[in-house]
């Protein structure tokens, strides 16, 4: 700046207007927060207004009793840091899994399990792959199933009783922010969830009136309480067969 | 200041003392009655734990006011301001200490990986010791060392001591008693399951009762500057303060089950989630990670290079162009996914874009060293700082080519994320908050110099050793599982199970537990070298006032 004794009138430059920020420090904060709510608002607010963002598809309801229990102990024991349930649209993870995942398997997920690394394989489409009494053993003892896995042992799940005693409220939340629980459904909540875990049980017609292709499992809930390991398995055996994918059409849905 | 200095002045609680106290005390009596009621004993402890560090603190408000002076502290002592670094130093402490418990779990975590029999109990299952890991490292030790700074770099930068009577207080101590609630949730099974959003319900209203003050004492702080311009470091700074306060409410924006309930769900679901997700998460990484910590360089790396910061228009472009672009590159997590291709596609683009500030960034930093590059053959402390800007430039750099969609299909899903992040995070975050550490502990405790230059220059060289160990593992490990999942036989089968892709990670995991051990080392000497300097009686006491040059700016032309 010393040399500007010879220059008559000093030219304002561009740079000199970032002063203004320099100098009033809410009119930087103001700048930062336009500055960065411009990118979120255009990559999140259309998700929610774009017709095409969930496909239209039949099959897909929300979780029963028992299936939500086992949902909210997949999340409590962080399943979704080493297990992805979002089936990418890529050859080999079709081969590998199954049909790629649809926005509209996930929706009634909150939060969404799609996870972001696979120490072990994807879960998206497990549900019906193996048998009830592989998944307890498994959750057991993978090693005992599968001599190279690196998965921890689950036993604790099959000695711990199941507490459903506030399934029906954990139903009420999630109606509150949009999963389409009735009154009927989160009324009979302690039914469908015991009926659900014994096949002869006379509620299951009920069940399935209200979950539609719900499976009941033969856990022996007539005789015995219902285990975490119990509403694990249950859950894990509907994932990904909601949607009937005989009948489902791929080009209805291009996006 | 309105009070009278006069030392004969009677002795009066102050307004905020009652005010804080009452709020406690409610809070005191709310968290006893849930403790009571709650629907599960993990949630009860949590509750007793809140209710003892609320009497705890009306306890230590009463000690304070025992013991302290009738009149306000003064602004300055001697024409220098009075700079308040009492929360500064717990900060500084706390990271040193959240920072050795998180590489420890690190360790732990990877060796877990490799030997499965180490998940011996529920507790210390991986599904709850990852998150323990990634909470402890950011947030922890991340996260006090970025309130140390922040608040050490604003008050110097402004000539202004902060302000507030117990509010630096309160953030100092209110956000490691989230940690503490954040992480001791996670053993007990009590998560939201968002990745680095993990904390239920009750520990996010501290958190935001706790941020909203550090960002009230923040810029107070800099309206009471008496220092003509906001230092570039503070912009920065408050940058990140600004926005992870939106993304912490947008992402976990959730309903409680019950007051009696640690459950709560997320208001989002499924796709919407997953975008909501990930534009939190990338700028976790963006402005939790790299802006703040841009600041810490921008205030650091002059000082202990003793040059000014190269470029103030390169300054000014990429901390605009880095908190605009960083925003829109969360959809590069999601490729492939059943997020809207137009959603991947933007966020591929504009992560891509995002080089180029970070970069800009990254040629600041660095070119700050003109003029002082000998410095590096005989000041390891300032070798920190640089090579972590370094590892700064390599990470900005493998980001936007792992968010191209075609790197990132075979990327995704393995460890080659993995070891993207650590390099990031050990190179980048890692250092330059060794370094900040190495200057900032000798500098607040008044001692002439650290105790041992040799022995940084032993943890600089172990963790080196370390950190190439662990990314390069790494990088093996991810590109060979991303080749064996979509390898085919000649016949057109897949050619590996999934079972076959994990048993040919072992040797990998091994080595890269070992790269942790080596880094776990580093810092372990680091906290020696740190406690002898602060104990250290031939350290001697240097007086506070000696003459402090700020880090030069040079304004607008």
């Amino acid at each position: 700046m010393s040399a500007t004794n010879q220059a008559p009138t000093p030219k304002r430059s561009l740079w000199d207007y970032h002063a203004i920020f320099e100098k009033n420090s809410i009119i930087l904060v103001l700048g930062i927060l336009v500055a960065i709510s411009i990118g979120g608002l255009v990559e999140i607010v259309p998700l929610f207004f774009l017709k095409a963002t969930i496909e239209k598809v039949d099959g897909v309801r929300p979780k029963t009793p028992l299936e939500l229990a086992g949902f909210d102990i997949y999340v409590r024991e962080g399943c979704y840091l080493c297990h992805s349930q979002q089936v990418r649209a890529l050859r080999d993870e079709v081969e590998r899994y199954g049909h790629y995942s649809l926005a509209a398997e996930s929706m009634y997920d909150h939060p969404f399990q799609w996870g972001s690394k696979r120490n072990g394989p994807d879960l998206a489409r497990i549900g019906g792959k193996y048998s009830d009494d592989w998944h307890r053993d498994h959750l057991r003892h993978p090693q005992a199933v599968v001599p190279a896995s690196i998965m921890p042992r689950y036993g604790f799940l099959e000695e711990t009783p199941l507490d459903g005693a506030h399934i029906a409220d954990n139903m009420k939340t999630l109606a509150l922010v949009g999963v389409p629980y009735t009154q009927d459904m989160i009324d009979k909540a302690q039914e469908d969830l015991s009926a659900q875990g014994s096949p002869d049980s006379p509620g299951v017609a009920d069940l399935q009136a209200r979950y539609p292709k719900a499976s009941a499992h033969e856990f022996g809930a007539d005789k015995r309480p219902l285990t975490e390991a119990d509403a694990v398995i249950a859950y894990l055996q509907q994932l990904g067969t909601q949607i009937d994918f005989k009948i489902y059409d791929n080009k209805a849905n291009i996006r | 200041m309105s009070q009278t200095l006069s030392p004969a002045a009677a002795k009066t609680p102050r307004f905020g003392e009652i005010g804080l106290a009452g709020v406690l005390a409610v809070l005191a009596l709310l968290t006893a009655f849930i403790a009571v009621k709650a629907w599960t004993p993990g949630y009860a402890f949590h509750m007793v734990v809140l209710c003892l560090a609320s009497v705890a603190g009306i306890y230590a408000i009463y000690l304070r006011y025992q013991k302290r002076e009738a009149a306000w502290p003064p602004q300055e002592l001697d024409g220098v301001p009075n700079y308040n670094f009492g929360p500064i130093k717990f900060c500084t402490l706390a990271s040193v200490f959240w920072g050795i418990a998180g590489f420890t779990v690190g360790l732990y975590i990877a060796l877990e990986l490799a030997f499965p029999d180490l998940n011996f109990a529920r507790w210390v299952n991986f599904g709850r010791l990852r998150p323990l890991h990634t909470s402890a490292v950011i947030f922890a030790f991340g996260g006090n060392i970025l309130l140390a700074t922040s608040l050490y770099i604003v008050q110097r930068t402004s000539r202004a001591r902060l302000p507030g009577d117990l509010s630096p207080w309160f953030i100092a101590l209110g956000y490691n008693l989230f940690i503490v609630i954040a992480g001791t949730g996670y053993l007990l099974g009590i998560t939201h399951s968002k990745e680095y959003a993990e904390p239920e319900w009750y520990a996010d209203l501290l958190l935001v009762a706790v941020w909203l003050t550090y960002f009230g004492v923040f810029l107070g702080t800099i309206m009471k500057r008496s220092e003509p311009h906001i230092y570039v470091a503070n912009w920065f700074f408050l940058a990140f303060i600004v926005t992870i306060a939106v993304l912490v409410l947008g992402n976990n924006a959730a309903i409680p089950v019950s007051l009696f309930s640690p459950k709560s769900y997320i208001v989002w679901s499924g796709v919407q989630d997953a975008m909501i997700q990930w534009w939190y998460g990338h700028n976790a990484v963006g402005f939790y990670l790299t802006a703040s910590f841009l600041g810490m360089m921008y205030y650091f790396v002059p000082k202990r290079a003793g040059r000014p910061v190269y470029s103030y228009r390169l300054s000014i472009i990429h901390f605009w162009a880095l908190i605009f672009l960083y925003i829109w590159a969360g959809p590069h997590h999601l490729h492939f996914t059943a997020l809207p291709d137009w959603a991947q596609t933007l966020g591929m683009t504009m992560s891509i874009i995002l080089w180029m500030p970070s970069w800009g960034g990254m040629i600041n930093g660095m070119l700050t060293l003109s003029g002082a590059w000998d410095k590096l053959r005989t000041d390891p402390v300032l070798r920190l700082l640089v090579v972590s800007i370094a590892f700064y430039g390599m990470s900005t750099f493998e980001g936007p080519l792992m968010s191209i969609k075609t790197v990132n299909s075979l990327s995704h899903y393995t460890d080659w994320t993995i070891g993207h992040v650590h390099s990031g995070a050990l190179g980048w975050v890692g250092y330059i908050s060794f370094g900040a550490l190495y200057c900032i502990v000798p500098w607040l405790w008044n001692r002439r110099g650290l105790y041992s230059l040799k022995l940084v220059n032993w943890h600089f060289w172990i963790s080196t050793i370390g950190i190439v160990f662990y990314i390069s593992s790494m990088w093996v490990a991810g590109i060979m599982q991303g080749l064996m999942w979509r390898a085919y036989t000649s016949l057109g089968f897949l050619e590996y199970s999934f079972i076959e892709t994990v048993e040919a990670m072992h040797p990998m995991y091994v080595i890269r537990a070992l790269g942790g051990f080596l880094f776990l080392v580093g810092a372990l000497i680091m906290a020696y070298n740190l406690y002898m300097t602060i104990v250290s009686p031939d350290a001697a006491e240097v007086p506070e006032s000696r003459p402090s040059p700020q880090p030069r700016l040079v304004p607008a032309e």
